[in-house]
């Protein structure tokens, strides 16, 4: 029934206008074509797919993982996601991902939500980060202590001139509430690390979708403070010394003051499984706790976890 | 009264030069930043950059994986979008009675128009992925894309199916064609350039699209090409987004080939589709 | 062979009826979907904690004010730059400027309509908010008026292309007539074309603030996302946070089913009765300028 009606539609057009067509059925097709050929050629049945998603601090790590581990295991396919620590938790929950990457531990409401829809997740430290307070590189201020951050962050500290710099408004920088770096950053720094504190970010905080909107907002605005993973600091932005609560040391970031415990914003950083992993996944579990995968820690700045 | 027709002159001048000024304000900054992607994009684009997979965290090698991810994404919301959408179209032109039904489907024609698309997105997301359980898929994200793309589709595919004139539709049931034929053979083909106008545009706008793909199909990096409708994808728009505020480290000129190439991609259909449409118009014999 | 074009006949006639009610379908079931996962918001957390101006969900605060008023603010700058050069251009070109340069500029402004908004986003992150910052001394350049400038960027095209449909169509007898008793040109315009066309104007308007309030990845990228309640014009120069921006930012983060992911919802339920009462306002002056015209027609 279709084919000549088909033909009666062509013939009622005029030339160009059919090459245009033309072109355009072409351009869609041609990558149904590839696709056709790519898995004939690889019927997908021979690759076990690993599905990682969650924390945006992990997530280049995990890139970085995924392509050398692709490399020695040609038969394991990585698929890597960011969204935010909470973002791979819940689908870790919702049973869409096979591993979350969190800069955070689970909640107890996660761990709850986790039981209640039947999964149970296991927990994995796979390396460390430090969270580096980064300024702009023009910006005077070498310094801060852990109780002027969370001053600056809760609103009570407005201008560099307060804490000896120039005559600036300061401009607050932050994650998303849904990265795990907020949430650690909240805790450990603007609540100093208090239980019953509940002192909050101040709302004219800028909340940026991604570590790396906070890198491209401090390396242009003098103004600025933001605070980010190591891994993603840059030589176009100045790292901050800290000093904890009791003591009068600034501690610039890296991987030997994390590990001796002296820079005081540092953290592990997390996977979870649903269950004990088994097969492919617990390979890759195995590997990503290996030397040579640690090595790949150290490249990307953040500080590769000890025995 | 000399003088007060000198300075109605001198007015309408004064506003005619205003007018002009604001209209090139309009076009040169919209118009400037067409041309400053493709300046700055040209010198990433290689053979590589089109046909190679992102390498070293993406900040190497090519983008691949997002444009054949895209053309798929596209493609499934045409196989969704166009059947309805040319369906629907052509109820409202040839069958539908005008009452308060009709104007009813009008309406909501006009408001599907308006959500916003990040409204589609939790719509998807709550609905494909979740309830269905389709998981964020080519499959979900089409799906939530055709829904997107069907006011448009419809739309200009019963403006182009209205502007052919009622003698055809007389001559043609008088020599005793039923209504289906009719349509099928005398009115379909003739309104074919303007259909095929609205089906672009629609997708036009599918293709370009984040926030309703957001967390229905889009990956923010997956080394190889989906196998079924049911896998993840990387998709250009969202590549972009990713690779220009998430990935430390990343050269400017991949964001800025990566832009060109989503720009080209969405523009070359939508001068398609203005030029079938132009050239339709122009040749209308009626 | 004549049943069975009968009944293909019938098959197709029967498809394409209930294709044609599917706009129904989808509306509604966009509609009912929103409201069955955003009204438990309503029951969970308390109306006050709604209608305050703290919007903070890790820590239960669901105030809605500052996402409101941040879209509001936004929409409003987008509209004082959109309006004026959309409908600007408009006129030019539909009344003062030459034939070829109509025809070669209107399908041109509708083309860049077409342009993804996570492009225009992408420049406006790395152009446009450090020029701001630096041109008006601000604290920072992510602020609620880039984001107006990129909006009505966005909208402009939508604006241009409808009104001008709009001024198009107004009869040419209207403007001789105007001529004839000896109006100048820019007279004619402003007293007698434009008002004519001032429904499908409307229409343009309202289409363009519809383009505005519903942005969410241009947005999300250049207006700092801080939900501040904007108390006055003066914070088109501070960050603000937007609805779709939240509901983009944030959904991902979500497990289904908890008080976050049912406001986020509700978020959409007020985004999508936003749009309907935009689009309807706009389709109901479009309804009655046709029944208008019928009239002075008949």
């Amino acid at each position: 029934m279709f084919p000549p009606s088909f033909q009666n539609i062509i013939v009622g057009m005029k030339t160009s206008s059919i090459i245009l067509l033309a072109i355009f059925l072409l351009l869609l097709i041609t990558p149904g074509c590839s696709l056709l050929s790519e898995s004939s050629e690889n019927p997908s049945d021979q690759f076990t797919t690993i599905e990682n998603k969650g924390s945006d601090t992990i997530v280049n790590l995990a890139l970085a993982w995924a392509e050398e581990y692709q490399v020695i295991n040609p038969n394991v396919r990585l698929s890597v996601t960011g969204g935010g620590s909470g973002t791979g938790i819940a689908a870790l929950i919702n049973g869409t991902v096979d591993i979350a990457n969190a800069s955070r531990r689970m909640k107890i409401e996660e761990k709850e939500n986790a039981v209640a829809n039947g999964s149970d997740p296991v927990e994995f430290v796979i390396a460390r980060d430090a969270i580096a307070i980064i300024v702009h590189l023009e910006n005077p201020v070498n310094n801060l202590t852990l109780q002027q951050l969370s001053d600056i962050y809760s609103g009570k500290i407005n201008n560099w001139q307060e804490l000896g710099g120039e005559n600036r408004p300061i401009v607050r920088l932050s994650r998303e509430t849904n990265s795990g770096t907020h949430v650690y950053f909240l805790e450990e720094v603007v609540r100093l690390g208090e239980k019953d504190n509940k002192t909050l970010f101040s709302p004219d905080t800028l909340l940026l979708p991604s570590s790396e909107g906070i890198g491209a907002e401090i390396r242009e605005n003098p103004n600025a403070i933001g605070y980010d993973g190591l891994g993603y600091v840059t030589d176009e932005m100045k790292v901050i010394g800290v000093s904890a609560v009791d003591s009068k040391e600034y501690i610039l970031p890296s991987a030997a003051t994390v590990n001796s415990g002296k820079y005081p914003i540092a953290r592990d950083l997390y996977m979870y499984t649903n269950g004990t992993p088994t097969g492919a996944i617990a390979d890759y579990l195995d590997w990503i706790l290996s030397e040579q995968a640690q090595e790949i820690v150290t490249e990307l700045g953040f500080v590769p976890i000890l025995d | 009264m000399k003088s007060s027709s000198h300075l109605r002159y001198k007015q309408q001048q004064f506003g005619f030069s205003l007018l002009t000024i604001m209209t090139f304000l309009t076009i040169i900054p919209i118009a400037g930043v067409v041309i400053y992607i493709l300046v700055l994009g040209t010198p990433a684009i290689s053979w590589e950059f089109i046909f190679g997979f992102p390498r070293g965290g993406m900040r190497e090698g090519g983008i691949w994986p997002a444009i054949v991810g895209t053309f798929y994404l596209t493609l499934g919301t045409a196989a969704f979008a166009v059947p309805i959408g040319i369906g629907a179209a052509i109820y409202l032109s040839e069958y539908a009675p005008d009452n308060k039904a009709t104007r009813l489907i009008r309406i909501a024609i006009i408001n599907l128009a308006g959500i916003p698309s990040v409204v589609y997105g939790l719509f998807g997301l709550g609905l494909f992925v979740l309830f269905l359980q389709f998981g964020t898929s080519i499959l979900a994200g089409s799906l939530t894309l055709s829904i997107m793309t069907l006011p448009v589709i419809i739309s200009t595919t019963e403006e182009a199916l209205k502007s052919v004139p009622q003698a055809f539709r007389t001559v043609s049931i008088s020599v005793g064609a039923t209504k289906w034929q009719t349509i099928r053979k005398i009115i379909l083909p003739q309104a074919l350039p303007g259909i095929l106008t609205g089906v672009i545009l629609g997708l036009e706008r599918a293709a370009g699209e984040t926030a309703p793909i957001l967390f229905t199909v889009a990956a923010f990096f997956l080394p190889r090409l989906p196998s079924s409708p049911l896998d993840a994808t990387m998709a250009l728009p969202y590549h972009l987004f990713v690779i220009s505020t998430q990935v430390p480290g990343m050269p400017i000129k991949i964001q800025y080939g990566t832009a060109l190439v989503l720009l080209v991609f969405v523009l070359s259909m939508n001068i398609i589709a203005t030029t079938i449409r132009s050239r339709a118009r122009a040749r209308r014999q009626w | 062979m004549d049943k069975n074009i009968t009944r293909h006949e019938s098959l197709i006639t029967f498809f394409i009826k209930s294709t044609g009610y599917s706009a129904i379908v989808f509306v509604g079931m966009i509609f009912i979907f929103l409201l069955l996962e955003g009204l438990p918001a309503i029951q969970k957390v308390n109306l006050a904690t709604l209608f305050s101006s703290r919007w903070y969900p890790i820590e239960d605060y669901f105030g809605l004010l500052p996402l409101i008023g941040g879209s509001l603010i936004i929409t409003l700058g987008a509209i004082l730059i959109a309006v004026p050069f959309g409908i600007g251009s408009a006129v030019y070109l539909s009344e003062i400027a030459p034939r070829w340069v109509r025809d070669l500029m209107k399908p041109f402004i509708e083309i860049l309509g077409g342009l993804p908004s996570v492009v225009l986003g992408f420049l406006g992150m790395l152009i446009l908010s450090p020029f701001l910052r630096k041109l008006l001394e601000l604290p920072t350049g992510l602020t609620a008026l880039t984001g107006s400038i990129l909006l009505g960027g966005i909208a402009i095209p939508t604006v241009v292309s409808v009104a001008e449909d709009a001024l198009d169509a107004v009869p040419k007898s209207f403007r001789d007539a105007s001529l004839a008793i000896g109006a100048t040109e820019w007279q004619t315009i402003w007293r007698v074309t434009l008002p004519a066309a001032r429904s499908g104007v409307l229409t343009a308007i309202m289409l363009g603030v519809g383009r505005a309030i519903g942005e969410t990845m241009t947005v999300m990228m250049v207006t700092g996302n801080a939900p501040i309640l904007p108390k006055g014009i003066n914070d088109l120069f501070s960050p603000v946070r937007t609805m779709t921006a939240t509901i983009a930012a944030e959904m991902g983060e979500v497990a289904s089913g908890s008080v976050h992911y049912h406001v986020l919802f509700l978020i959409g339920i007020v985004l999508f009765l936003i749009s309907l009462i935009v689009n309807i306002t706009a389709s109901a002056v479009v309804f009655r300028q046709k029944k208008r015209q019928e009239r002075i027609l008949s």
